[in-house]
């Protein structure tokens, strides 16, 4: 079984993440409902009569995989696999409520043929003429997961060597608001503002100096935190890791009741650096991709921005991060990362 | 050998069960029909494949609490997933590795659409709020036959299910699962009959698969399970199976969000993909079952991809789409499942309203019931988003 790799990690949140070089060094604050993501300048990477046609995640998508290809060197990918939860919900919105609003008259194509799931993938598709193995995944909190693991999937079994895959999700402007509705009348829902995101990756079976291996990833529709529990210690024994060499653990928290998961989960791990990340993203099915993003530059250049911190444990060396991503108490999903 | 089928279940506009879709298919008996469970301004302009049963007949057969919040997408699923489970004789989902893959592309749609306006303030209506992501019913579904572990969802319009069917596969060939369910399910709802509308492939008539004279799709809703095992559980439990999935490609055309290209490049790299895993030549497909939705554009793109794959020979090949309407996400395994049946009775089932060759190509498919050894089914799903997917399967 080949090994699988990160050759490269891009992200677009409603942090700075895209245009900089630097790694979370300005924070911007995030707080209200919603938030919408920091829009990078999308004409050096989409023709701008195209892209004027394009929603929100189609362009934040096909801007994060351009430049996730760039940095590694990688003209055609043998896959595009992509997760998105919510799919292309504005141009659903708007479609739906032309239904409605004109009564089923005088309405045009567009935001129907740009409605479907598979919008930003095909659209990546189009721009590389690139008609290799497509696919996307809609499956809530685990939607980009699933993305993942299809690609280690393709690259173990060498279906391929260079995999383009990522997450994405756009906020829309309506149904997100009966969703925050509903978070809200609850006092221990979710605490952080919903936002949206792009988040690619080029993930391949050849290892380049000082690489970043995917060691193993696992998901999980449901569990008690008992099985949760049971199943973490499962995963890491099948990878012959001991709770005490995770250096770092970067749990999806987001303020709800079921932050009690990571709670159970971390208590595996009392050397470890605990990490946060939805405070900065905001929630959204596909945030742990920026989540992965993180682990990515953290391995890479050695060094946690602070406001990531949730527990210190100073670690002087970080060679291995935990990833556990939970939503409402299921969709689980660990993922490791070795240096 | 390829994967094992040891268990199928549908529900579609020609029946309730596979043996309710196999009669109707020896009969050559159409499922389409005017409009009954949608309030549409066009539901005189247009025929559709659509399930007999409403959601309350769904609701009490699946024994499920009147307070429920399924979508019809979701009670389709339920119906059909447990349907394929008893098909292959499992009762416990927890006692090997299982999991499930679904696929979809209107999720809760048909909830949203009669209640977006009411989300605000509706109490009653405010349940359908969290069912309209495209996973919900793949949870729900998943729960209620008790797979916990690996469930994941599929969207890639019109190619959904044979993508979510090809990555069972891939899971058990890769041993990662020993046991996997897998399918799709599609209610009909007024956001795709309004959407395909506006692009004007829809047919005020019974469409007609490859016809000279087609005038667009029918829609239908429907949704259908496999149950794949690994080889050493059908040794074990000795399962009967009733057809091998031999192989699978996976291809992007690469040409235009919703139309496909004239040479059909992305179908020609699927099925040459999926004839390459099997180490099959052309000539070895006895059958194609085909995408066919009975538009214009399709059919003429799908019909230079069988010349490009297999020249002048091209083997016996019908669209069962007049039978059903096209499910969109559901296609890819109402289809499989006619396959599967296809091959164990030895039968090509009909392109229904046939009558003249496109002078294009001068392809005539199936349009009569055909007795024949089958050995090899080739299955074609083709999307939107250039998503082109072929499966292969074979004789058990």
């Amino acid at each position: 079984m080949k090994k699988v790799f990160i050759d490269s990690a891009v992200s677009i949140s409603a942090q700075n993440t895209f245009d900089t070089y630097g790694f979370l060094e300005e924070i911007k604050d995030i707080s209200g409902k919603t938030v919408s993501a920091n829009y990078p300048n999308y004409r050096d990477y989409i023709a701008l009569a195209a892209s004027r046609r394009m929603a929100t995640a189609v362009k934040m998508g096909v801007t994060a995989a351009s430049k996730a290809l760039e940095k590694a060197n990688l003209k055609q990918p043998d896959a595009i696999i992509t997760g998105t939860g919510m799919g292309c919900i504005e141009d659903t919105e708007k479609f739906l409520n032309n239904i409605i609003s004109n009564e089923e008259a005088f309405l045009t194509p567009t935001p129907f043929i740009q409605s479907t799931h598979n919008t930003v993938g095909a659209q990546i598709a189009l721009g590389l003429n690139c008609k290799a193995y497509n696919n996307t995944y809609v499956h809530a909190a685990l939607s980009f997961e699933s993305a993942l693991l299809d690609a280690q999937l393709l690259l173990q079994q060498d279906e391929g060597k260079h995999v383009l895959v990522g997450g994405v999700d756009e906020l829309g402007k309506e149904i997100i608001n009966y969703v925050r509705l509903m978070e809200d009348r609850d006092s221990s829902g979710i605490q952080v503002p919903f936002s949206e995101g792009a988040s690619f990756f080029v993930v391949s079976s050849e290892a380049k100096e000082a690489a970043i291996q995917l060691v193993d990833m696992e998901v999980c529709s449901t569990a008690s935190e008992e099985k949760l529990q049971e199943n973490l210690k499962g995963f890491l024994l099948r990878n012959k890791i001991e709770p005490f060499q995770i250096d770092v653990l970067i749990a999806g928290r987001n303020g709800d009741a079921f932050d009690v998961y990571y709670d159970s989960a971390s208590s595996f791990f009392e050397n470890a650096t605990e990490l946060h990340y939805k405070h900065l993203s905001g929630e959204f099915y596909t945030a742990s991709s920026f989540g992965l993003w993180a682990a990515y530059e953290i391995l890479n250049r050695q060094e946690i921005p602070k406001p990531l911190i949730y527990k210190d444990e100073s670690t002087s060396e970080i060679n291995t991060i935990l990833l556990y991503n939970q939503f409402k108490g299921r969709d689980h999903s660990f993922i490791l990362l070795k240096r | 050998m390829g994967v094992a089928i040891t268990g199928m279940g549908i529900i579609s506009a020609i029946g309730h069960s596979v043996e309710e879709n196999k009669t109707s298919l020896l009969a050559s008996k159409s499922g389409i029909a005017s409009l009954k469970h949608i309030q549409t301004k066009h539901s005189k302009l247009i025929k559709v494949g659509e399930i007999s049963f409403s959601n309350a007949e769904l609701t009490e057969q699946l024994q499920l609490s009147e307070d429920h919040n399924y979508t019809r997408t979701g009670l389709l699923g339920l119906f059909a997933a447990k349907a394929s489970l008893k098909d292959a004789n499992i009762t416990d989902s927890s006692e090997y590795r299982t999991g499930f893959i679904s696929a979809t592309t209107v999720g809760g749609m048909d909830m949203t659409e009669l209640y977006l306006k009411q989300f605000a303030t509706d109490t009653e209506a405010q349940k359908y709020i969290q069912s309209h992501h495209a996973g919900d019913s793949t949870q729900k579904i998943a729960d209620a036959i008790g797979i916990t572990e690996f469930v994941t969802t599929i969207s890639t319009a019109c190619s959904s299910a044979a993508n979510a069917i090809m990555l069972g596969a891939r899971l058990i060939k890769a041993g990662k699962l020993d046991r996997v369910v897998v399918g799709g399910t599609d209610a009909l709802s007024k956001f795709t009959i309004n959407g395909f509308k506006t692009l004007m492939i829809q047919s005020d008539a019974l469409c007609a698969p490859f016809d000279a004279d087609r005038k667009g799709l029918n829609l239908g809703e429907a949704a259908a399970y496999l149950v794949l095992e690994s080889d050493a559980v059908v040794q074990k439990e000795e399962k009967k199976v009733l057809a091998y999935l031999s192989s699978y490609g996976n291809a992007n055309d690469a040409f235009h969000q919703t139309a496909s290209s004239e040479n059909g490049e992305g179908a020609f790299l699927a099925m040459q993909k999926a004839l390459k895993m099997a180490k099959l030549n052309p000539e070895h497909i006895d059958y194609i079952n085909a995408h066919g939705t009975a538009t214009p554009n399709n059919d003429l793109s799908e019909s230079n991809a069988y010349r490009r794959v297999f020249g002048n020979d091209v083997p016996d090949f019908s669209s069962t789409k007049a039978f059903t309407g096209h499910t969109l996400a559901a296609a890819g395994v109402v289809e499989a499942v006619y396959s599967v049946l296809a091959l164990q009775e030895q039968t090509i089932f009909p392109n229904l309203n046939f009558k003249t060759a496109m002078p294009e190509t001068g392809l005539k498919p199936i349009t009569s019931i055909v007795k024949k050894e089958l050995h090899h089914v080739l299955s074609n799903s083709f999307g939107f988003g250039g998503n082109c997917a072929t499966l292969i399967f074979s004789k058990a």
